[in-house]
């Protein structure tokens, strides 16, 4: 235990002396929330939209008014035609335009089911779905309400969109993000600072020594561990507080499952750092292997449903796709282990995996 | 007395390659024992087997009475090590090293204390331990390096081309430091390039090709292959390789 506290001491020393990499490792993922939480953000704001009201009637002005009172649109004026918005989409006016067909309050009375026409231009396909999206919310709210008004039946309207009821992207990006700052720093910082040992030539000198070198990796492990802790900290307060993410679950839960995150990161880390012996080589490993397909593979960034089959089955590889899919249960819908056990035994099972593998190239190469 | 490291028709092979072929030896308790050979001849993976950093293919050997293809845990507590390479955490200062060093093997604080201050004493140069080993001169760090394999007071320490790349300066003061440990019992085990050091050492083994072509003191050596230098043995044994640098 002696030994393992001078290890640990000694590990905390390099990361504290090496201030770029301690800036980088803290500073990064504060950075990176903001830039998702407000540059990047998938939510749209004043998009530019029109309006063509063919009916001027009590139905179709309080949806327009609705559209016109929303922070995500920039309301250019209403269309007397079709072409109208024709002519702004082709000056590059607008970026949408609604369409009310005539007679729209006697169609709903009628029970008619009119048809309200979004037309959004796709040559910015993010922000036409993403104003599509809006405008379907604002038109089936109304509907709903239309219909509570004059049926007897009330429906419940909590049932529509019910987790992010304003498309919000901020429930999609922090789990996201989670994931991957986890990733990030549990294999790089794992995998580099082992190689390096290997070639400064100090790992001669361990495996020397009577501190067994299972423990010399776990005490590897033990700042990165903090680190990512108190990175886990910082995205949870500027998410909850800021951005307005919602935790519903227990924070318990949400830390142990991500504690077995950063032990599969750390596993991965030192499989890698096993297979190579230049930091170089450890850095690109762990930034292709790791870095790109938590990216396009956890579901924050792309969708995995839209991808073809074959790629769907390869993100079932990414760590970070599970834990996306766990963390969104606790944050989001404040689900219980019942609800994700099976998503948290695919990480154990790539944690053992590596491990496994590590220590039989560990034999091996001590042979 | 028994010898304190014993081998017996010690073997390596790496594939075809035979690294190590057949070595035999003894080196008593105290001695300082150089180990010679020219690049390639198989020094340092016989020297990784006695430190358990390699298994032998075959043959025996013992350190400190300890098995090294059996035991070599055991042996780990009992010998120091100091590689080629230069092996010192450059971003630690060079007291953060000692007790690093010290702490995996489990020494206690107290007694790290001692030792630093051991050397303290010595070098007189106290403002050295306070900075970091990274902007040490070589001479240093290679002293400082000899300090840290010395801190657990091992049987025998492996010291392999402990002066590589330094002036001779620093290579006398790092001499000194090991006769230094040899008269406090240590038993020192070095590998060289430099046939002047050579002379240092009690008793000598030159290796050709993985096997041991000579054994012997110094002096002994000069007359069996009459010359009065150590170079000119080394040579006219070094010559006779088959094998160049191939490790």
């Amino acid at each position: 235990m002696k030994q393992f506290k001078a290890f640990v001491i000694k590990e905390f020393y390099h990361v504290l002396r090496d201030k770029r990499s301690l800036l980088l490792l803290i500073g990064l993922p504060i950075v990176q929330i903001f830039l998702f939480g407000f540059a990047l953000s998938n939510e749209v704001k004043n998009a530019t939209i029109m309006i063509v009201d063919q009916s001027k009637d009590a139905a179709s002005l309080s949806i327009s008014e609705k559209i016109r009172n929303n922070d995500n649109f920039h309301f250019v004026g209403f269309g007397y035609a079709y072409k109208d918005a024709h002519t702004a989409f082709m000056r590059g006016e607008i970026q949408a335009a609604v369409i009310i067909p005539p007679n729209f309050q006697k169609s709903i009375l009628r029970r008619e089911n009119p048809t309200i026409q979004i037309i959004g231009d796709a040559t910015d396909p993010n922000t036409a779905t993403a104003v599509i999206n809006y405008v379907t919310v604002i038109t089936m709210n109304f509907q709903r309400q239309a219909l509570g008004m004059t049926s007897p039946v009330s429906i419940d309207v909590r049932n529509h969109m019910l987790y992010n009821p304003e498309l919000k992207g901020v429930t999609n990006f922090v789990p996201g993000l989670m994931a991957l700052v986890l990733m990030l720093i549990g294999v790089l910082m794992t995998s580099v600072s082992i190689v390096k040992e290997k070639e400064m030539g100090t790992m001669e000198i361990l495996l020397v020594s009577p501190f067994h070198p299972l423990a010399a990796i776990i005490a590897k492990a033990v700042p990165y561990l903090l680190v990512s802790i108190f990175n886990l900290c910082m995205i949870l307060l500027i998410s909850i507080h800021v951005l307005g993410m919602p935790m519903e679950g227990s924070y318990f839960l949400l830390f142990s499952m991500s504690v077995l995150l950063i032990i599969t990161a750390l596993s991965m880390g030192l499989f890698i750092s096993n297979q190579t012996s230049s930091q170089q080589v450890a850095m690109l490993i762990s930034l292709m292997g790791m870095l790109l397909p938590t990216m396009l593979f956890t579901g924050f960034m792309f969708p995995i449903e839209n991808m073809p089959i074959p790629l769907q089955i390869i993100s079932n590889f990414a760590a970070s796709k599970w834990y996306y899919i766990i963390v969104k249960n606790i944050m989001i819908k404040g689900l219980g282990v019942a609800y994700f056990w099976k998503e948290a035994l695919v990480l154990v099972g790539m944690t053992i995996f590596f491990i496994v593998m590590s220590l039989r190239r560990f034999k091996m190469r001590l042979a | 007395m028994e010898p304190i490291i014993f081998t017996k028709n010690l073997t390596k092979k790496f594939g075809d390659f035979i690294a190590v072929n057949n070595i035999s030896f003894s080196v008593e308790k105290g001695e300082i024992f150089g180990f010679l050979g020219a690049n390639g001849a198989g020094k340092t993976t016989a020297m990784k087997m006695l430190c358990g950093l390699l298994v032998p293919t075959s043959g025996l050997g013992k350190v400190a009475g300890y098995d090294i293809s059996t035991q070599s845990d055991s042996i780990k507590r009992r010998i120091g090590y100091m590689s080629q390479k230069f092996s010192l955490y450059e971003d630690l200062t060079v007291r953060e090293n000692m007790q690093f060093f010290g702490g995996i093997y489990g020494l206690r604080n107290k007694e790290i204390q001692k030792k630093i201050e051991y050397y303290h004493d010595l070098w007189s140069n106290n403002e050295m331990f306070d900075g970091l080993v990274g902007s040490l001169p070589l001479g240093w760090k290679q002293k400082v390096a000899f300090a840290t394999a010395m801190m657990h007071d091992p049987d025998i320490v492996f010291l392999d081309e402990p002066t590589g790349g330094v002036d001779p300066i620093v290579r006398r003061q790092f001499w000194e430091l090991i006769y230094k440990a040899s008269d406090q019992g240590t038993t020192i085990f070095v590998t060289t390039h430099y046939m002047d050091e050579a002379e240092y050492c009690n008793r000598v083994s030159i290796m050709v090709d993985g096997e041991i072509a000579a054994m012997d003191s110094p002096k002994n050596l000069k007359i069996a292959y009459h010359t009065d230098t150590m170079d000119d043995v080394f040579y006219q044994l070094a010559r006779k390789a088959q094998r160049s640098e191939t490790v």
